[in-house]
C-alpha cells in the first residue's frame, strides 16, 4: 500500500504510455492510432512532472516574500512539458492530417486495408 | 495472435521500467541545476517565474528550436492538405443567432486574456506558449461560430508569424551584438515582480505568443477549409 502511495505518479504515468503503446499496436482504425499517441503524449508529460516533484513544494514562481528556494519543485522538467505540449498539439495535427489524405486516397481508415501498412 | 505478442510486450516494457524507477524516489528530487536556477535565477534574469527563466533566458537558443518544429509542423500540414480551389467542401451552414452574438462577443474577451497571459510571463504561470493557444482557441471559435474560414484571411496568419519569428531571431542577435552571444539580455533587470522588469523576457514571451497563436490558429484553419 506504501508503495502504491510512493509511486502513485510514476505509476499512472507509465500505465499511460503502456496502454497508449498497446492501443497504437493493436488497433486497425488510424484515428485509433493517432489517440494512442496522443495518450503516450500525456503520459510522458505526466512523468517528466513528476519526476521534478518535491513533497509539499511550491511553484517555483517568486510571487511574495518568504519562499524559500529549497522548498519550490524542479522548473526543468516544468519548462520542458511547457514546450512539448505545444508540441505535442502540432504533431497530433500533422498526424491527422496524413490520415484525412490517407482516407483521401484509399477510402479507408483501416490500416491492414492500406497497403503496404500491415505487420 | 497480435494482441498476445502486444501483451507479452507490454509487460515486458512495464517490468524493465518498473526496475528502474527502484533507483528514483518520488518527491524527493536531487538535480542539481534545480538547486542553480533557484538560487540564482532571480538574481541573473530578473523574473520572478523561474520557469520562464529557463524557457526563455537559460534555455532560449532550445526554445526557438521548439518554435521552429512547431513552424515546420505547420508547414507540413498546409502543403500536404493543399487542394485546388474547386476541389474544395461545400459551403457551410448558417450559425444562428445565438451562437453568432456570442460567438462575435467572446472573441475580444478571448484575444484579451491570451495576451494577458503571454505579457504576464515573466510574473505568473502563464507564457508565450500558453497564451499562444489560448488565441488560437479564440480563431477557432470565430471560424466555427461567427465569421467561417471564408471570413479569416490565412495570408494574415502567415505573416504575423513570419514577423514574430523574425522578431525573435533579431532580439536575439542584439544580444550578440550587445553582449557577445546568442540571446544575452542586455536590458535593464528592473525590479522582480513588476511588469517591466527581466529584460529582453517579456518581449521574447510576446514574440513567442504572437507566432504560436497565429501558427496554431494556421493549422486549425487549413484543417476547417479542407474538412
Amino acid at each position: 500500500m506504501e508503495f502504491i502511495e510512493n509511486y502513485m505518479y510514476y505509476i499512472a504515468s507509465f500505465g499511460l504510455i503502456l496502454i497508449g503503446l498497446y492501443i497504437m499496436l493493436v488497433k486497425k482504425n488510424l484515428i485509433k492510432i493517432i489517440i494512442g499517441l496522443s495518450i503516450i503524449d500525456t503520459g510522458v508529460n505526466i512523468l517528466l512532472i513528476s519526476v521534478g516533484y518535491l513533497k509539499e513544494g511550491t511553484a517555483p514562481i517568486f510571487s511574495r516574500e518568504g519562499l524559500l528556494p529549497s522548498r519550490m519543485v524542479d522548473p526543468v522538467p516544468q519548462a520542458l512539458v511547457l514546450t512539448a505540449i505545444v508540441i505535442g498539439v502540432a504533431i497530433l495535427a500533422l498526424a491527422l492530417t496524413l490520415a484525412i489524405v490517407l482516407y483521401r486516397h484509399y477510402g479507408t481508415l483501416n490500416v491492414r486495408k492500406i497497403r503496404n501498412l500491415k505487420w | 495472435m497480435r494482441k498476445v505478442i502486444s501483451f507479452i510486450l507490454i509487460v515486458i516494457i512495464a517490468a524493465g521500467v518498473f526496475f528502474s524507477l527502484e533507483e528514483v524516489p518520488f518527491g524527493a528530487t536531487k538535480s542539481r541545476v534545480r538547486e542553480y536556477y533557484l538560487d540564482n535565477g532571480i538574481k541573473q534574469t530578473g523574473a520572478a517565474n523561474i520557469v520562464t527563466s529557463v524557457v526563455v533566458n537559460y534555455r532560449g537558443f532550445d526554445t526557438l528550436g521548439e518554435v521552429t518544429v512547431l513552424f515546420l509542423a505547420s508547414i507540413g500540414l498546409s502543403a500536404v492538405l493543399y487542394r485546388k480551389k474547386e476541389e474544395r467542401g461545400k459551403k457551410r451552414r448558417e450559425s444562428s443567432l445565438i451562437l453568432y452574438t456570442g460567438c462575435r462577443f467572446l472573441f475580444p474577451l478571448i484575444l484579451l486574456f491570451g495576451s494577458y497571459i503571454f505579457i504576464h510571463g515573466h510574473l505568473t504561470p502563464g507564457g508565450g506558449f500558453q497564451g499562444g493557444a489560448v488565441v488560437a482557441s479564440g480563431f477557432l471559435l470565430t471560424m466555427l461560430g461567427c465569421w467561417g474560414w471564408e471570413g479569416v484571411n490565412r495570408n494574415r496568419f502567415k505573416i504575423t508569424e513570419s514577423l514574430s519569428g523574425l522578431a525573435f531571431v533579431v532580439i536575439g542577435l542584439l544580444g550578440l551584438l550587445y553582449g557577445g552571444y546568442f540571446l544575452f539580455n542586455y536590458l535593464p533587470k528592473g525590479i522582480p515582480n513588476q511588469l517591466f522588469s527581466a529584460g529582453i523576457i517579456p518581449l521574447v514571451y510576446i514574440a513567442i505568443g504572437f507566432k504560436v497563436g497565429s501558427e496554431i490558429a494556421g493549422i486549425i484553419n487549413d484543417m476547417v477549409r479542407s474538412g
